[in-house]
């Protein structure tokens, strides 16, 4: 076990952030937060990286673990020149080299040299994460990795995801929104808004009625972006084994 | 031949240069540009407790200044308000306070403009030898802890969670603005200082391609403000601390009138 919460609980200024979440991360097993805006996901995601300290509960993570971390959006002036390199050497005990080959693993090694300023989103999100990647770390830690990177660029972020963590069995714990990609390379799947409300694997979440109540509408969506499929849905949301036969299920 | 004045004054501006650039360099990184009129402008309470004291050593400016820091750092703590509004409360309250110790000690009539705008051509050469070592002690300090403060720079959690020390990196390089702006109150004085800090800087930013070239562009540009300001001073019998601040003006100006492709 990488990285264990046991009902953590915080509350500001009188309002209840977290209640009682409880969720771990095991080595070699990538866990996804999934749940609406202002459900708490980045808020527990940084109670996980002890950022920020619960009012109740308790935070294990086990001992002289290293973790990469991929903060979701960063604002770097235009005072500061800094090149996409300089930013990757900020990391303690990072050498050029190591910098050189994470930018290749992420294939931004074209933008080595530009400042950080001038680079695109898509660009931007791939230089964060090859951040999060350097001094090979035992767990990853990604709040919305792939936003603003188009979908080709999506799945291929997410493959590396699930690439690295079958070479280095090192624990992947993200956030996101894109419930269509997530789906198919995660293996737990936790559904939060305060609290936790359910979890387990991606083709039993997506059954579940508090799942549904939540992202009922967004269901439709899923069905149109995956296209290989080991179940579909009944006409309840029920999983039904097997590929997709062509019909429609929906009316 | 240039008279030994003009020497130890050009000597004494190029020392606060070198020092002033790299560190405020990190100031507009930061967007903490009022941070540091916040520190000098507490320089002057400094100054007021020192007449009080009955001494003139740059240590009781120093630790007023850190004072001050460690005060700001606590009241951040709340979040209530922004850093801000916190340097605008301090840094009035601070100069009204130096101001009143000042006028409250009736047997001198200090020339509070000499606090102000510093006395660069009036520096001896036993204050040369304390400007020297502050020089050496803020860049030695600034070399310590320049990654982790250009990554707290960045990303402050992105730093912390990949174990930089946030507070302590946090001190030392106020602790080290503490210590530039004490040294350089003689030299251009508290309303000055600032200026030797910023201008410098962000003419480098026009020419500098890292941060670390900007450090260093921002130590050449400063200290050519000064032999500037000097000669302008010399010529034409202008005070010297305002002549130095000007010509680090006429430098940044020229910068941004480069064209494109001389500059980033």
């Amino acid at each position: 076990m990488l990285i264990d919460l046991e009902k953590v609980s915080l509350s500001l200024s009188g309002h209840t952030i977290l209640e009682e979440v409880s969720f771990s991360v095991n080595r070699g097993e990538i866990v996804t937060l999934i749940g609406p805006n202002g459900a708490g996901k980045s808020t527990v995601m940084k109670i996980a990286l002890g950022l920020l300290k619960p009012d109740r509960g308790r935070v294990h993570r086990a001992g002289g673990i290293s973790i990469g971390y991929m903060p979701q959006k960063i604002m770097i002036e235009d005072i500061l020149p800094l090149s996409v390199r300089d930013f990757l050497t900020l990391r303690p005990g990072t050498t050029r080299s190591q910098a050189d080959d994470v930018m290749a693993l992420v294939k931004i090694t074209h933008v080595a040299a530009s400042p950080v300023q001038r680079i695109s989103g898509g660009e931007m999100q791939r230089v964060l994460m090859a951040r999060a990647l350097l001094g090979n770390p035992d767990l990853i830690v990604l709040d919305e990795p792939v936003q603003g990177v188009n979908i080709g660029g999506q799945e291929e972020l997410y493959q590396l995801i699930g690439r690295l963590r079958d070479e280095r069995n090192c624990g992947v714990l993200m956030i996101s929104h894109d419930l269509h990609m997530v789906m198919a390379g995660t293996d737990r799947v936790i559904c939060l808004n305060r609290h936790v409300c359910c979890s387990g694997k991606p083709e039993n979440i997506t059954a579940h009625p508090e799942y549904q109540a939540l992202f009922g509408r967004e269901i439709d969506a899923i069905a149109l972006y995956t296209h290989h499929h080991d179940h579909h849905h009944d006409h309840h949301g029920n999983v039904v084994s097997g590929e997709y036969d062509g019909e429609c299920d929906h009316d | 031949m240039i008279d030994d004045f003009i020497l130890t004054a050009l000597l004494a501006g190029i020392l606060v240069a070198m020092a002033a650039g790299p560190l405020g360099c990190f100031l507009i990184w930061r967007r903490m540009a009022y941070f540091g009129d916040t520190i000098s402008h507490s320089a002057l309470m400094g100054v007021g407790l020192g007449i009080a004291f009955g001494t003139a050593s740059p240590w009781v400016i120093m630790v007023t200044c850190a004072f001050v820091s460690g005060l700001l750092l606590l009241l951040q703590k709340g979040g209530k308000f922004s850093t801000d509004t916190l340097l605008g409360i301090l840094a009035h309250s601070t100069l009204s306070i130096g101001l009143i110790i000042i006028a409250l000690q009736e047997s001198l009539r200090q020339d509070m403009m000499h606090f102000l705008i510093g006395d660069i051509l009036a520096i001896d050469l036993h204050s040369i030898i304390g400007i020297g070592l502050m020089t050496l002690v803020a860049l030695g300090g600034l070399v310590y802890i320049w990654k982790p403060l250009l990554s707290i720079t960045v990303h402050e959690d992105l730093a912390r969670v990949e174990g930089v020390n946030v507070l302590k990196t946090k001190i030392i390089y106020m602790l080290l603005i503490a210590l530039l702006v004490a040294f350089a109150m003689k030299v251009v004085g508290a309303l000055l200082i600032t200026s030797l800090m910023i201008i410098p800087a962000a003419a480098a930013r026009m020419i500098a391609r890292s941060p670390v070239q900007m450090a260093l562009c921002s130590m050449g540009l400063g200290s050519l403000s000064v032999v500037m300001g000097i000669m302008m001073s010399n010529l034409w019998d202008l005070p010297a601390g305002p002549a130095i601040v000007l010509s680090a003006l006429i430098l940044f100006l020229t910068g941004r009138g480069l064209p494109n492709r001389f500059r980033i």
